[in-house]
């Protein structure tokens, strides 16, 4: 059977055969490198289509409903007109910088798409702190914003960065404690252990309370951290016209959108892999014509399957909440969140080392 | 020339370069992009040394917290406003002795590599890895550890005390 592994298997065995190991290896990041854009543009599609369907739902209204057949070609007309607008620059601008942090964003969410397993076998690079990796990468995507508002020039675009440097700054501590909770029960930062260990069960079943907790908080920081409303302030678009990218325009506003959405498919990813069993399929007990199906759907599937059901989950957040305010938004992190998250570390902890988990 | 040689090389450059650039750049926001870079770099040798573990942590305390602090009081200050201040003649030399104490511990802590890598090769090139480091960690260097985490316990409570003021 065709699986994703196989294929890349394949691949990985008949370069190795006709070239030499470097030139086989330069080759394979080629490779990856065209399929990780490729993955970029075509969630780009789907996730703007996807959210501005999803809006018109929860709003009672139509939607997009124009171009091609119930409006899916939309975004491709979107994405054609922002690529042949004139990107400009500001006179005052630090226009090195300025033209920098776009790419500075984009690049750190295609980093942390290595170590996230897409399929059974199938991931770039299995590194053994996978998760620690992904925590990091994803701190750093705070430096491009930063940088974006400082270069502008612009008091709205600066005020619109250091509101997002505060927001994801404090809301990354309880994600990365929601995250160490289920490395505590899983006993491993590389996400392939992590996934084999749910193969019984996926943690938020097996976790009982703590790994719910954990759910929930690593949902809500997440949104957080992605800058999406209720936690929008960032680019709070009635007081900062725009936030961090006011002054943006074109192809580089472009990249600042794709970038808020495939950071929302990723931590997705990462939300399904650590809580949900990745590619895990869902089993039941001991019911054994019942796993055997549920087998049947491809593992490729079923991580998808799962990632969509929390973004959609991330969009309705966006469409019941409204904003908060910036002091209300720290409060609940560090006066809220935080204490929780913590005392939920010491009970998986707990859990962990008195084995009450299954 | 193997690609660990060249990826080596790449990142000696780059980090000698950003390390060149931190200095020299006027603006005290381009110095602190700069030395995002170096950190990176940094990271990047750690990661061929295989010790993943160390490479990431750098980047999640560096390059992810402590430069992100940093930017964050330069951009907020009015660059434009402030003037280098002019400093007395002892304070240039004391800046020069300073310097050459740190070149003497980097002469004296080279002098000893070839000593150091046999070391870290018997122990099979492992030591990086969250495992090993953890395992040595809370055993050997029990002591050293809690008091440098109750160290930053009372720079924490320290920053509470001057924000409550």
């Amino acid at each position: 059977m065709p699986s994703l592994e196989n294929i890349a298997n394949f691949i990985h065995n008949w370069l190795y055969t006709t070239f030499n190991a470097t030139v086989a290896l330069l080759l394979e990041f080629t490779i990856v490198a065209i399929l990780v854009i490729g993955l970029f543009s075509v969630l780009g599609l789907v996730l703007i289509f996807m959210e501005r369907k999803v809006s018109a739902y929860m709003q009672v209204r139509l939607g997009p409903n124009r171009v091609g057949p119930k409006g899916i070609f939309q975004t491709v007309a979107d994405t054609l007109k922002l690529m042949v607008k004139e990107g400009m620059t500001p006179n005052n601008a630090d226009k090195f910088l300025f033209n920098l942090a776009p790419f500075i964003v984009m690049t750190a969410a295609m980093l942390i798409l290595a170590p996230l397993a897409f399929a059974k076998n199938f991931q770039i690079w299995d590194i053994n702190i996978g998760v620690l990796f992904v925590t990091a990468i994803s701190s750093v995507s705070v430096i491009g914003i930063l940088m974006a508002g400082w270069a502008s020039n612009n008091k709205y675009s600066l005020l619109g960065a250091m509101r997002s440097g505060a927001q994801i700054v404090s809301y990354e501590l309880s994600a990365g404690l929601s995250i160490i909770t289920i490395v505590v029960l899983s006993e491993s930062l590389k996400i392939s252990t992590i996934i084999e260990s749910q193969a019984n069960g996926w943690w938020i079943f097996k976790g009982h309370i703590p790994a719910i907790i954990a759910f929930v908080i690593f949902i809500i920081a997440v949104t957080a951290e992605t800058n999406r409303a209720p936690f929008d302030l960032a680019e709070a678009e009635s007081e900062l016209t725009a936030g961090f990218h006011t002054e943006y325009s074109g192809m580089k506003f472009a990249l600042f959108f794709l970038a808020e959405y495939v950071n929302i498919f990723i931590v997705c990813v990462i939300g399904a892999t650590l809580f949900l069993g990745g590619w895990m399929p869902l089993h039941f007990g001991t019911n054994t014509t019942f796993n055997e199906m549920m087998d049947y759907i491809p593992s490729s599937l079923w991580l998808f399957g799962k990632t969509f059901f929390l973004i959609f989950v991330i969009m309705w957040f966006r469409w019941t909440f409204p904003r908060l305010r910036i002091d209300q938004l720290l409060n609940l992190e560090w006066k809220y969140l935080l204490p929780i998250s913590m005392i939920n570390l010491l009970l998986a902890t707990a859990m962990a080392i008195l084995g009450w988990h299954f | 020339m193997g690609v660990t040689a060249i990826l080596f090389w790449i990142l000696s450059s780059l980090a000698l370069l950003s390390a060149i650039m931190i200095v020299v750049s006027k603006n005290p926001v381009h110095s602190v992009l700069w030395l995002i870079l170096v950190f990176f770099a940094i990271s990047g040798h750690y990661l061929l040394l295989n010790a993943q573990f160390l490479a990431i942590v750098n980047i999640i305390v560096y390059a992810g917290a402590i430069m992100v602090l940093f930017l964050y009081v330069l951009m907020l200050i009015d660059l434009k406003k402030i003037v280098d201040p002019q400093r007395s003649l002892w304070i240039k030399l004391v800046g020069v002795a300073t310097g050459c104490c740190l070149l003497l511990v980097l002469i004296a802590a080279l002098s000893k590599a070839d000593q150091t890598t046999a070391l870290t090769q018997t122990i099979g090139g492992n030591i990086g890895l969250v495992e090993n480091l953890g395992k040595i960690l809370f055993s050997e260097y029990l002591v050293p550890f809690e008091i440098s985490s109750i160290l930053f316990l009372s720079a924490m409570v320290g920053a509470v005390v001057i924000g409550k003021k």
